[in-house]
């Protein structure tokens, strides 16, 4: 508990530093506007304006919490204009590809692992990977596979897996290689096959690490999902969400879009946190 | 069909080649660590061209790596300019800053563990969002020129810099910071002395992850509007035009950029943090 007085008081400051910038980032339009109808405008009357603008270029905190209360309840969740319905969009995209990339993952570690030649030929290529920007390929997978007929979820979910694909391969890999040298040796005298040893020792050693891989992976396909929606064509998702506010100067819009994958991505997170603990606690694992 | 039939051939000998050396004792020197996944790499690469050929698969779809490797070389100045717009202006600038503001930063609310005990939880769940997000927030502050980049690459960067500083700057022992004041050494003395040289294998981490974050940053944030040049506006209006080749041009540019950068960086990890464990052994 001794985290919560301490967070709460930089939370209040990021809220105030955000109101003194909003005043002030949006005061110029304020300013702007007075000078031209040649009026005068008070402090107070600058100030009171900068709180409702309707494009601000900085929202004020409650603005943004406005706009995002009223697109996740303010309608039916089918609506177009709804974020729970964009969010549902990018979710899915997202779910889908953790779901292919994680599983693909966990194939190609295993084989890492058992298989010295794919060993010495792949990992250091999936290591290498992990130091370009991939994400600069998803404009393309979208436009390729649109034009080969594939559309909707699926190219978004591809772009996802691939995303999450390599922090699994090198977590898993480094957690079924975690068991050591006196653990592998009880298993031999055991006289336990590859097989046994695979199931009974280093799958179960690897969850630690494969948790770990997971949380990383699923932030990055949550932001594989947004931006894969960013080319032209996506009506629907966060990403297009995004891309709409910045086209119409919707700023409210915007930032709606981004606390909405905010929390998305913070209760992902969360989701796989709740389930390592329980899983690490029934292995006896919980540290 | 020749084309296909002699690329799965030579992917098929290759690998066996693969699987035999890599249970030679050539596979433990340097250069078998070096050449085994290179002959996986060209061995991708033939199959990659033999598909292409032997398919006609058209150029829309994938091309093949000759007609790649054609265009790396007719468009160098094109590939030059893109690379200075958005790697050097945008991504390295904003890499540099926003580093060092987290360094600066985390040095700050060291001295607070109130601070610290409040930012890093904000810090940590930070990193974790889709920070990409507010590239068109900041497009739309900083124009579309490669400040608005920098500046996406800086909020990008500076979070996992924060939190891997903070870490470090915890990591001396009691011990070391007991000797230090016998030495009656200032908080200043002790921070350059001991515990900033004592951090550095932890910002080096940092500063790893953010080199890929950087460029990701200066990418993403270019296909929410940017001058006619930079790579994610050649990627976005090349996609567009359906000129794949062009697009895998840049991409080959953007890894080729990416691995070198890492490479840079954990070139001076090397030099800077000679003594720690994980350096001394591979050498």
């Amino acid at each position: 508990m001794r985290f919560v007085l301490p967070v709460f008081a930089v939370l209040l400051a990021i809220v105030v530093l955000w109101y003194g910038a909003a005043v002030k980032m949006n005061s110029v339009w304020t300013y702007d506007q007075a000078a031209r109808a040649e009026l005068e405008v008070s402090f107070a009357e600058v100030l009171a304006d900068t709180m409702v603008q309707e494009r601000p270029v900085l929202p004020a905190p409650h603005q943004v919490a406005l706009g995002l209360w009223q697109g996740l309840f303010g309608q039916k969740v089918t609506s177009k204009r709804s974020l729970v319905y964009h969010g549902w969009v990018t979710l899915s995209a997202t779910l889908v590809g953790f779901g292919i990339g994680t599983g693909l993952g966990i194939l190609l570690a295993v084989g890492i692992v058992h298989n010295r030649a794919m060993d010495m030929s792949v990992m250091p290529w999936a290591i290498a990977s992990q130091t370009i920007p991939i994400l600069a390929i998803a404009p393309m997978v979208i436009v390729v596979l649109a034009s080969v007929g594939i559309t909707g979820l699926l190219p978004k979910a591809v772009i996802s897996a691939y995303l999450s694909f390599f922090p699994v391969v090198v977590g898993m890999v480094k957690g079924l290689r975690s068991p050591d040298g006196m653990q592998l040796d009880l298993l031999r005298t055991y006289n336990a096959g590859r097989w046994a040893t695979f199931w009974k020792l280093r799958l179960p050693a690897s969850m630690p690490y494969l948790f770990a891989s997971l949380k990383v992976s699923m932030a990055a396909s949550l932001v594989g999902a947004i931006v894969g929606e960013l080319p032209a064509g996506a009506t629907a998702g966060l990403g297009a969400r995004l891309l709409s506010g910045s086209y119409y100067g919707q700023t409210i819009q915007i930032w709606a879009a981004l606390f909405t994958a905010a929390i998305l991505a913070a209760g992902l997170v969360i989701v796989i946190g709740v389930i390592e603990r329980a899983a690490l606690k029934r292995m006896g694992m919980a540290r | 069909m020749i084309w296909l039939a002699g690329a799965i051939l030579f992917w098929l000998s290759a690998w066996a080649f693969n699987v035999w050396a890599s249970h030679q004792p050539f596979a433990r020197t340097g250069a078998g660590r070096l050449a085994i996944p290179a002959l996986f790499g060209v061995t991708l690469l033939v199959l990659w061209e033999g598909a292409v050929r032997g398919l006609d698969v058209p150029g829309v779809i994938l091309p093949a790596p000759s007609v790649i490797w054609g265009t790396i070389t007719g468009s160098v100045p094109v590939l030059w300019q893109d690379f200075v717009q958005t790697i050097l202006k945008g991504g390295l600038s904003g890499y540099v800053m926003g580093c060092g503001t987290a360094v600066l930063t985390a040095i700050a609310i060291d001295r607070s563990p109130f601070l610290q005990r409040g930012l890093l939880p904000v810090g940590n769940f930070v990193a974790a969002l889709p920070i990409v997000g507010i590239a068109p927030i900041l497009v739309m502050w900083f124009g579309f020129d490669w400040q608005s980049k920098a500046a996406v690459v800086v909020v990008m960067v500076f979070f996992p810099v924060l939190v891997n500083t903070v870490a470090g700057l915890a990591a001396t022992e009691r011990m070391q910071r007991d000797l230090m004041a016998t030495y009656s050494a200032s908080y200043w003395q002790t921070l350059m002395k001991l515990r900033l040289p004592a951090a550095m294998p932890f910002i080096f981490n940092g500063l790893k992850i953010a080199t890929t974050l950087a460029l990701i940053g200066a990418i993403v944030a270019e296909f929410f509007g940017s001058p006619i040049k930079g790579m994610g506006f050649r990627i976005s209006t090349a996609v567009g035009q359906l000129a794949l080749d062009m697009v895998w041009a840049e991409i080959a540019v953007a890894a080729l950029a990416g691995s070198a950068f890492y490479g840079l960086v954990a070139l001076i990890e090397k030099g800077v943090t000679f003594w720690h464990p994980s350096q001394r052994a591979r050498s």
